[in-house]
């Protein structure tokens, strides 16, 4: 929490110090046009630009959603961010090297400095008593603050051709040359081949480094090598997005593929395709959009995806989540009338058959039309038999009231005998219980119970028998004989 | 089927000599010196904090070693890693994690496999044998997540299984488990041992481990005995293995280990 604070404050000092650079950075350096034009232009593809811009983006979608995935899944995410604000000084020192604006020079120098952070985190975590956060927290704002400084007086040196290199901080895609798209080119398809070929072996060292180890895999060689992948990942990418935020392409499509499937493989398909999208969706907005760098908007559309997922996701999304929530306490419900039908025939030991939907009500403390709206689901469910005057059981519908009432009841001798609570503490629970117990578990509570008859309030617990024995019989046949425990006596 | 206890040129499973670890600068184990002898079944017993773990992973040279050395079958662990299968401690893995329960058991078999070679036919049904073993088959497409404690026990087993090792090493593999799974893995060591496979378990609990296993390692920082479990299951014994820290030898190692990391 207060390192995010730290790191909001960065960010709004940016804006404060370097007004110029946020502003500076557009994708278009179009004249005044109608927003119309402008989308038309997009889709039309015809600007050279705006093609080597889309192709950047989706090739640093794909490097950075690919190499995100492992870094959330071994909990590593921060590490993108220590890593991404450590290259900034890396930047300034490739640019120094010649005095230009090289891709090649700035992706090695920033790609040693990165790893120069990663190293210092290691070595602060093996020899102080710090934890990997406060370590992360200190290489990143240190190396950050010290690329500041380098790149401001870069920025005040006479000579050489300087423009282009604040971009670095939010990033433009517009900037990028043909060599920076080669470079994302390269990086990707390095990326692609590399977790192809080790993908038992990332999967293996991320889950259980020790028993990689135990069977002779080089696990820290994996470590490192990833660490590597990422550093040129975040380097190759730091022209479309900037410094600042490339973090958020790393983590953010990888989070919401995680939310997506359950599956390593598939995970880093969605990841890839995600930030690609994400690339697609930022480049667009801030083609459109004037006097904006790409790096915000692309987070801004990440985070959209991000939401997508986290509500339509198919099974860990809110709105599966929901749907599943309100199905089930439908079914709670039904079945809970199920088992008041069953109440009021047993309250009159199973002398008649047909309830009315009065007694029903009364018993289920409803009004009459919400028990004709839940007696219309179980006639049309198959549970219930409805009459002029009243209900009765379907085969099915006696089956699964017999089965629900058992399991109350079992459920109530279980925690009284077993876990001796007190008769009156075990009924709420049981009224939980008796929807969610299967077969296997009810074999074995019956067995643990020595196949008791009765529950602790000295009701007759329904067993296998009674609820078999009434699909023998027809409907309007030994009515008596349907009643649970005849059987038994 | 191999003879238990054969010819006694063969090494010896595991061999360790005046082995010493200590790491952040908790004195864990001191100087032990063990020969296990082929198809013994060793339950590690001792009090919280003894070192049973840490005893299990320096012989697979997981944790540096302070001093001393181990043998497997006569070589190096590194040389030998393929003759040795180890069921970790549950909880160090995290169980969110995408995958399925086939794809863990089936991690048993990496060690055969080269680096960047996916496993085969032959590594798919021995995963799925192992997995029958532990009555878990029907669980193999399961998501990790979603299994209970003894499930993920009983997967773990599965996975080393499907390593077909000479040398087992368990890390608490009755830890958290339900009593039918307790006495479904205990069936399943007895199966190994029977096929002339040395084991060494970890354990938390006296009473059983007596009946469990047919060797014992008494551990309190230092080894206190190791033998046959009618030999060593004594009061005496016992009472040296649970009867309060050795707190002059614990400061001594802090101290040791305090100045090697200062080194």
């Amino acid at each position: 929490m207060k390192r995010k604070t730290i790191k909001w404050g960065f960010l709004v000092g940016l804006l404060l110090v370097l007004p110029n650079l946020a502003g500076a950075a557009r994708i278009s350096e179009l004249a005044e046009e109608d927003l119309i034009n402008q989308v038309g232009r997009f889709f039309s593809l015809s600007d050279p630009t705006l093609r080597l811009a889309l192709l950047g983006t989706i090739l640093l979608g794909v490097s950075c959603g690919i190499m995100g995935v492992f870094l959330v899944i071994r909990r590593l995410a921060l590490m993108g961010d220590a890593l991404s604000h450590a290259v900034l000084p890396g930047i300034t020192l490739g640019f120094l090297w010649n005095m230009r604006k090289d891709p090649v020079a700035i992706f090695f120098c920033a790609t040693a400095v990165g790893l120069l952070g990663a190293a210092v985190v290691q070595w602060l975590r093996q020899t102080t008593k710090h934890k990997e956060d406060a370590a992360l927290g200190f290489v990143l704002a240190s190396f950050f603050g010290v690329g500041i400084c380098l790149l401001t007086m870069v920025q005040n040196l006479p000579g050489g051709s300087k423009s282009g290199l604040d971009k670095f901080l939010f990033g433009q895609a517009a900037a990028m040359g043909v060599r920076d798209v080669w470079l994302l080119g390269v990086v990707t398809m390095l990326t692609l081949v590399a977790v192809f070929a080790f993908f038992k072996e990332l999967r293996i060292t991320s889950f259980d480094p020790g028993f990689a180890r135990a069977i002779g895999l080089p696990v820290q060689v994996f470590h490192y090598g990833l660490m590597l992948l990422l550093a040129f990942a975040i380097v190759s990418a730091l022209q479309a997005v900037g410094v600042v935020l490339v973090t958020a392409m790393l983590v953010i499509p990888a989070a919401a593929a995680v939310l997506l499937t359950d599956r390593l493989g598939w995970m880093l398909v969605w990841a890839a395709g995600l930030g690609a999208l994400t690339g697609v969706v930022g480049a667009f907005f801030s083609f459109v959009g004037r006097n904006l760098p790409t790096g915000p908007f692309m987070v801004l559309a990440a985070g959209l995806v991000f939401a997508l997922a986290l509500f339509f996701g198919p099974r860990h999304g809110i709105l599966a989540r929901w749907w599943a929530h309100r199905s089930r306490r439908a079914l709670v419900r039904q079945e809970n009338t199920l088992k008041a039908l069953y109440h009021v025939l047993e309250s009159e030991d199973f002398r008649r058959d047909v309830v009315t939907r009065e007694e029903l009500a009364q018993r289920r403390r409803e009004t009459l039309e919400e028990i004709n709206a839940e007696v219309k689901k179980l006639s049309r469910n198959g549970m219930v038999t409805t009459f002029r005057d009243g209900i009765s059981f379907t085969p099915q519908g006696w089956q699964r009231a017999c089965e629900i009432v058992r399991n109350h009841r079992l459920w109530e001798l279980y925690l009284t005998n077993a876990a001796h609570l007190a008769p009156d503490h075990v009924h709420d629970d049981a009224e939980q219980i008796e929807h969610v117990l299967g077969e296997e578990v009810v074999r074995q509570l019956e067995r643990r119970l020595n196949f008791a008859k009765r529950d602790p309030h000295g009701k007759l617990i329904p067993g296998l028998e009674d609820i078999r024995q009434w699909r023998g019989t027809g409907w309007n046949t030994g009515r008596r004989a349907v009643g649970y425990g005849q059987g038994e006596r | 089927m191999r003879q238990v206890g054969s010819s006694e040129t063969n090494p010896p499973p595991l061999e360790v000599h005046d082995l010493t670890v200590a790491y952040q600068k908790k004195p864990v184990l001191y100087g032990v010196d063990l020969i296990v002898p082929q198809g013994a079944m060793v339950g590690i017993v001792g009090p919280n904090g003894a070192g049973k773990s840490t005893l299990i992973k320096a012989v697979m040279g997981l944790l540096p070693l302070s001093s001393g050395w181990v043998k497997i079958f006569g070589r190096s662990y590194r040389e030998s890693c393929q003759r040795v299968g180890y069921v970790p401690q549950r909880e160090s893995v995290d169980w969110d994690f995408p995958i399925n329960v086939m794809e863990v058991v089936l991690m048993g078999r990496y060690g055969r496999l080269r680096l960047g070679q996916r496993p085969g036919k032959r590594d798919r049904e021995v995963a799925a044998e192992c997995l029958d073993k532990v009555k878990m088959l029907p669980f193999a497409k399961r998501q990790i997540g979603n299994l209970s404690g003894g499930q993920q026990q009983r997967v773990f087993l599965a996975r080393a299984l499907a390593q077909e090792s000479d040398l087992y090493l368990m890390d608490e593999p009755f830890l958290g488990v339900d009593a039918a799974t307790e006495a479904a893995i205990v069936e399943i060591l007895r199966e190994l041992r029977r096929q002339g496979k040395t084991l060494m378990v970890v354990h938390h609990d006296l009473p059983s481990a007596r009946e469990y296993f047919d060797h014992l390692l008494l551990l309190n920082m230092r080894l206190v005995a190791f033998g046959r479990t009618e030999e060593i299951f004594t009061p005496e014994n016992l009472q040296t293995t649970y009867g309060g820290r050795l707190t002059i030898l614990s400061e001594v190692v802090r101290v040791l280990s305090t100045q090697s990391e200062n080194r």
